[in-house]
């Protein structure tokens, strides 16, 4: 790890076109990527009037790491380890640096990130700014319930070290707060130790969206890991069929002779990258019917004990770079919604709505969450959360989304801030009721707003 | 801000009590814009506008705005987007004239270029300027058919869109890759209250037909809309034809 270029060297800003992984509105400002704190804190004393935000890896979907006219700081630069404790399990590092590093260095010693989402290309700032949740929401919450500690450089320019103990306001402002608190400089995080560095999956094949259902709720308790990929596109009796699948890290027991030797291998590493050239309607009815037909069918309809690497069970996707550019120039959203234990009919009636409508959703997945956690913003809360991507030139896509809009409003739900791209600014007071008490921490620690993006522009946050 | 399936939020109209910019917001606001900005001069007119848009749902501040006073232009336009970001301005003044009237009058005539040309070309940049330091949204520009060949029957009008339409085209070259989008609306023969009691003519056309061609161009980030579409042939073959037979021809 080599030092950064000393303070006085500012990092260049360059005018850069920025949109979010959907690759939607996309929005100009000026990028500086600093290495070292004493940049970060450089590049925020020569904001101008319109502010700044931090940017990660640009994995959320929409527009809360843009600030048009603004500054961006890419803080990828920032990617360094600065402690270890193998003992807790516990690493602290810079906000830039992306799990996947963690996972690759922190693997072979027998530890896994406490939570990850679908992609390890996440940095850590992003994962405690978007308060991300994985398949193991119902068992350990989400990444914010593992930090400990977070160095955050305020507006003011100076800096804090803010626990949930010596800070509760901010910590949880922070946890989930989309960035606009301040700036992560780093955090420390507990690990989650295994013995292995493989997962021991169960499989099951649902007929519909019920049984999928009542599967969830039996085993919900008996893993660590669950989550079920769902055919949006299936319709009557098979409407909302499911691939559930379950799983916990292997015990070294669990392995064959041959793997016991080297338990905690780990490799990375992506299989190909999608090019930049591919026509807009790719993802259509048609493709994404044969598609989720294939999906279905290849799955096993009961298996048990199947060991799979971590990319396989956590990060399918992370075998193949840039795979938002199959959805062509328009881009694609993200709807991720959750609807609390209860208001199962609400989850059914957007299933439903959508297969009637045909939107084709190539991913579309299904958690419980368990309890969410203090964070002001953060997401999760107990409830069914279904997560569905749709390319953004499908027709009749806006009416579809709102009314799907008002299934969720109607059903206490709520939308994922991190993947939000398109919710009506109006709403968002009814789905966050805790959204005072952050705007008041807010004016309290940045009453100028400097931290500001394109999304909390857009909705008024 | 616009949304991912690219509509806007907010709007400002300059020229606030144009039919074709008022039918606009009308369906800005039925879709996603909340923030509605009408700069015109003072008139019951434009607070009833203001008042229509309300009722709609939008959030509506008046501001007093004149085309014919450039010298303001900046100033103003500044302070609309000082209190919030605009995702897309209407330029939508404009005045008609009365070509025999103005033919035999040459500071009346001058006037409508005033208008239509230098407010045009002041108000542009204001507003182009703006949208280039917030880093994102659209201008666009009401033009007109009559722009691109004069025509003897309104060629005063003709000439302010021409230059205007022509302003506006290297407006948007010149922003291209800033994030500012540009873009030319170039209506036929529209039946408004500007056009009132004039003869129909073929390809008339509704303020309605205006917005949407405007809301969908705007979607698509087009550089030229041409409402109704037939237009876009309509004229290249006109502009083609020959002088000789030009000026024969009863247009």
């Amino acid at each position: 790890m080599s030092d950064g270029p000393s303070a006085d060297v500012r990092p260049a800003a360059r005018r850069v076109r920025l949109n979010g992984w959907g690759r939607t509105a996309p929005t100009f400002a000026d990028v500086v990527r600093p290495t070292t704190r004493e940049q970060v804190a450089t590049a925020l004393g020569r904001r101008t009037s319109r502010g700044v935000i931090a940017r990660g890896l640009g994995r959320s979907y929409g527009d809360p790491a843009q600030n048009g006219g603004g500054t961006v700081l890419d803080m990828t630069g920032l990617d360094r380890i600065l402690a270890v404790d193998l003992e807790r399990g516990l690493v602290t590092c810079e906000a830039g640096v992306s799990l996947d590093r963690l996972i690759e260095l922190f693997v072979p010693f027998g530890f896994f990130v406490p939570v990850t989402p679908g992609t390890r290309q996440v940095t850590v700032g992003g994962a405690i700014g978007a308060d991300v949740h994985g398949k193991n929401h119902h068992a350990d919450g989400s990444f914010c319930n593992h930090v400990l500690s977070i160095d955050l450089l305020l507006a003011d320019g100076t800096e804090r070290t803010v626990t949930p103990d010596n800070d509760p306001e901010l910590f949880w402002a922070t946890a989930g707060g989309m960035g606009l608190t301040g700036l992560v400089l780093s955090a420390t995080i507990r690990m989650t130790p295994i013995e292995t560095s493989l997962a021991s999956v169960d499989t099951d094949r649902t007929r519909n969206l019920d049984e999928a259902m009542a599967l969830m709720a039996e085993t919900d308790e008996k893993y660590t890991y669950t989550v079920a990929w769902l055919d949006c596109l299936a319709k009557g009796a098979n409407l909302g069929r499911c691939v559930l699948t379950c799983g916990e890290f292997a015990a070294l027991d669990d392995l064959p002779a041959k793997q016991r030797r080297d338990p905690l291998r780990f490799r990375t590493g992506s299989l190909l990258t999608v090019p930049d050239l591919v026509p807009g309607r790719l993802p259509n009815k048609l493709t994404m019917g044969l598609f989720n037909e294939l999906w279905y069918r290849k799955a096993p309809k009961h298996k048990v004990g199947q060991l799979q690497s971590i990319t396989a069970f956590f990060h399918p996707l992370d075998l193949v770079q840039e795979w938002n550019r199959v959805y062509g120039r328009t881009g694609f959203l993200q709807y991720q919604f959750v609807v609390p234990f209860g208001r199962e009919d609400g989850l059914v009636k957007a299933v439903e709505t959508i297969s009637r409508h045909g939107a084709p959703s190539s991913l579309t997945v299904l958690k419980r969450f368990g309890p969410g956690n203090a964070g002001f913003l953060s997401f999760p809360k107990p409830g069914w959360t279904l997560t569905l991507d749709f390319p953004t030139n499908t027709p009749g896509l806006a009416r579809l989304l709102r009314e799907l809009d008002e299934i969720v409003l109607g059903n206490e739900g709520r939308f994922y801030l991190a993947k939000d791209s398109r919710m009506d600014p109006a709403d968002l007071a009814r789905m966050y009721p805790r959204l005072e008490q952050f705007r008041e921490v807010r004016a309290k620690v940045d009453p100028d707003g400097v931290f500001v993006s394109d999304q909390a522009r857009r909705l008024g946050l | 801000m616009k949304d991912a399936l690219g509509a806007p939020q907010s709007l400002l109209v300059l020229g606030g009590t144009s039919e074709i910019a008022l039918t606009t917001a009308r369906a800005m606001v039925a879709e996603r814009v909340r923030r509605v900005v009408l700069a015109g001069r003072p008139s019951a007119g434009l607070e009833a506008a203001a008042d229509d848009l309300r009722g709609r749902g939008a959030t509506v501040e008046v501001v007093a705005f004149d085309a014919a006073e450039p010298d303001d232009h900046e100033k103003t336009i500044d302070e609309v987007f000082a209190a919030g970001d605009i995702d897309v301005v209407l330029l939508a003044f404009g005045v008609l004239g009365d070509q025999d009237a103005d033919a035999k009058d040459p500071a009346a005539a001058a006037r409508v270029a005033q208008v239509n040309y230098v407010g045009g070309v002041s108000a542009g940049l204001a507003a182009a300027n703006a949208l280039s330091r917030q880093g994102h949204g659209a201008l666009a520009v009401i033009s007109s058919v009559a722009g691109e060949r004069a025509r003897k029957s309104n060629f005063i009008y003709g000439s302010t869109k021409a230059g205007l339409d022509a302003f506006a085209q290297g407006l948007g070259d010149k922003l291209h890759g800033t994030g500012v989008h540009v873009m030319v609306v170039r209506p036929g023969f529209v039946r408004t209250k500007m056009t009132e009691g004039l003869p129909d003519v073929p390809l008339a056309t509704t303020p309605e037909v205006v917005a949407e061609a405007i809301v969908k161009g705007l979607r698509r980030k087009s550089p030229v809309v041409w409402v109704p579409g037939q237009f876009r042939f309509v004229m290249s073959a006109l502009r083609h034809v020959p002088r000789p037979i030009f000026r024969k021809l009863n247009i």
